[in-house]
């Protein structure tokens, strides 16, 4: 289909999207700029003082940067310049990669791509939540939000994988399960529990990479891992922060609380051992270098299936089994 | 001597003392406005004797309801959860437990624990909505966790009534990954080959319903209970119309095909026990061989 070729290779022509808080970062690069325009009309050397105002950009970047707050990241997490899965899949596989689409009994979900990949001539299958970077793409993806057949449809190439024992590799990017009249009567919470029972039981290695939202059961349902990994700037939980702040203080004006409160960062998810490690994004975020990203995905992604790849099926069932059920904290026991 | 221990010698089986209900006091059913004494409407199982309105109850209703005799040993029956977040909204998440232990009496949202049903062993985890909302949170995870391990080890049934408004929020991310864990204790109950029954009652939603609650070998619900994924407001909200009446009803639920029956409470004794003796043939040995030892 037209419109899936457009998504996966169109390269993002429009202008950097900025964030609030990047706003310094906008009056640099314009800066610089306008410099290097100036430089080409009047044919002056002036790259020292680009070079110069370049250095500070950068600083600047690294300060913005090392100081965000949760409530940042939830917006980085969300950038609209953020690689999505697809850019993934294309810059991991450098195109050999085949989509496969349907659940076998509804439909083709479109929130939920997948497909075998070659990863330095190995074959895994690829599985994640797409989001559209148009405003008419990201209705056709219906925002990265599932239907009970996107988890079917994961489910069923997950098994795919296993039965040709190739690993899969997750990439979790969802503000949630949909929450539609049909979706529930899909059965929407059976598809995603079928998710987790069978996940855990999958005989070959299977990595998760949250990168971007990482929003509750929606985005837990192709979350059961080996290795649960978090971009640096993305956000992990069990519901957003404006959810939360609607329904703890009945209104959205507390966004900023929750997100400190719900500890989501990947740092958070981390140091509460919710999660296995963090993948580190270029400097300035993943939207800023998402070639960059992508190549940093690509090395972890390689390095934890040769160490999975050690394992026998037996002991990564039982390692995966036995993580989940850790974690917890209670009193008593 | 039995496979438990009895928490009560003689015990009465009078309703009116297993129950503890206070005499002299009213219900009033809130769908049809038919009142009833509450003894009387504790002997009906709490439920409306004109519209069979299903009351909500507890986990030592449903107890009393399943285990012969009223007879059973809890489990883990003091495991509270311990604030790993240190989370603040309007008030503080450990502030708030504290006072829905004085408040309930219950220690969280779920009990477990080990006894007969119709003579055949089970372990049966129940929710109660009492304790903010039934939500799942660590020691939810916990006690189902160690439910699953309970069956396990005595070679029975686990059975889960479920009830509850979904994840609990105040835990976040360890809220979250109950979800992950039970669903993994039931991949273990599976692998010895133990059957699991679920039973859905009003409400049954978000997390709950997105994990364990749909898991079940088979899975039962009460008459017109709630039971979704997302909450009918947020659906409603996502459609922007009115939902349909019925919608996400059991009724609903068991046509779009995702339970196995319905069950009035007053029957459900019967029909879980009577489920239990279809699973596998060995339950019924096992016990059988176990009386003739003696
Ligand atoms: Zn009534």
């Amino acid at each position: 289909m037209q419109i899936i070729l457009i998504q996966g290779f169109a390269e993002k022509l429009q202008p950097m999207t900025y964030l609030e808080f990047e706003q310094p970062l906008k009056e640099l690069n314009e800066q610089i700029e306008k410099l290097k325009e100036s430089e080409q009309k009047n044919g002056v050397d002036i790259s020292k003082a680009i070079r110069d105002l370049e250095k500070v950009l950068k600083e600047k970047t690294k300060e913005i940067y090392a100081n965000l707050d949760p409530w940042q990241r939830v917006q980085v997490s969300r950038h609209p310049d953020r690689p999505y899965t697809l850019k993934y899949i294309e810059y991991i596989t450098g195109g050999h990669w085949i989509e496969l689409h349907g659940d076998r009994t509804v439909k083709d979900d479109k929130a939920m791509v997948g497909g075998f990949g070659l990863i330095d001539n190995m074959s895994v299958m690829f599985i994640g939540q797409q989001k559209g970077d148009t405003t008419k793409l990201r209705q056709y993806r219906n925002f990265g939000m599932a239907n009970p057949e996107g988890y079917r449809k994961a489910m069923r190439l997950m098994k795919l994988a296993e039965k040709f024992n190739k690993p899969i590799v997750t990439f979790i990017d969802t503000p949630g399960a949909f929450p539609g009249l049909e979706a529930e009567e899909r059965g929407q919470g059976e598809a995603i529990a079928r998710n987790l029972y069978e996940m855990m039981q999958l005989k070959v290695p299977v990595i998760c990479i949250i990168i971007g939202e990482g929003a509750s059961g929606g985005a837990l349902g192709i979350g059961i891992g080996d290795k649960v990994l978090m971009l640096e700037n993305t956000w992990y939980s069990v519901i957003s922060p404006e959810s939360c702040s609607s329904i703890l203080w009945r209104n959205w004006d507390h966004k900023v609380t929750a997100a400190s409160a719900l500890k989501l960062t990947a740092e958070d998810m981390h140091d509460n051992k919710l999660i296995d490690g963090i993948i580190k994004e270029p400097l300035g975020g993943a939207h800023a270098h998402p070639d960059e990203a992508c190549a940093l995905v690509k090395k972890e992604i390689l390095k934890q299936l040769e160490k999975l790849n050690r394992l026998s099926p037996e002991e990564r069932v039982n390692n995966r089994i036995n993580k989940f059920c850790s974690m917890g904290v209670v009193i008593g026991k | 001597m039995s496979w438990f221990k009895r928490i009560k010698t003689g015990i009465t089986t009078k309703n009116k003392e297993k129950k503890e209900i206070p005499e002299g006091l009213w219900y009033k059913c809130p769908e049809c406005n038919n009142v009833m004494t509450s003894e009387q409407h504790a002997d009906n199982e709490w439920i409306c004797s004109k519209c069979e309105y299903h009351e909500k109850i507890g986990s030592r209703e449903y107890f009393a309801i399943f285990f012969d005799d009223n007879a059973y040993e809890e489990i883990a029956a003091d495991l509270i959860s311990g604030d790993p977040l240190g989370f603040i909204d309007t008030k503080p998440y450990d502030g708030r437990i504290r006072s829905t232990i004085s408040k309930t009496g219950l220690k969280d949202a779920m009990r477990v624990a080990k006894g007969e049903i119709e003579e055949q062993k089970a372990v049966i985890a129940c929710m109660d909505f009492a304790f903010i909302g039934g939500s799942m949170g660590s020691v939810v995870g916990e006690k189902f966790a160690m439910g699953v391990d309970e069956a396990i080890h005595h070679n029975c049934a686990f059975i889960c009534i479920s009830k509850s408004g979904g994840a609990r929020m105040m835990e976040a991310g360890y809220s979250l990954m109950q979800m992950a864990k039970t669903s993994a204790k039931l991949t273990q109950l599976s692998n010895h080959g133990l059957p699991y029954i679920s039973i859905l009652t009003d409400p049954t939603t978000g997390g709950v319903t997105a994990s364990f609650a749909m898991l079940g070998d088979i899975n039962i619900a009460e008459p017109k209970a709630l039971i979704g994924f997302a909450g009918p407001r947020v659906v409603k909200e996502t459609i922007g119309k009115d939902l349909p009446k019925g919608f996400q009803s059991s009724e609903f639920v068991l046509e779009h095909g995702f339970l196995d029956y319905i069950v009035s409470r007053k029957e459900m004794k019967k029909k879980v026990a009577l489920s239990l003796r279809m699973f596998a043939p060995d339950f019924v040995e096992v016990k059988h061989s176990e009386k003739q030892g003696k």
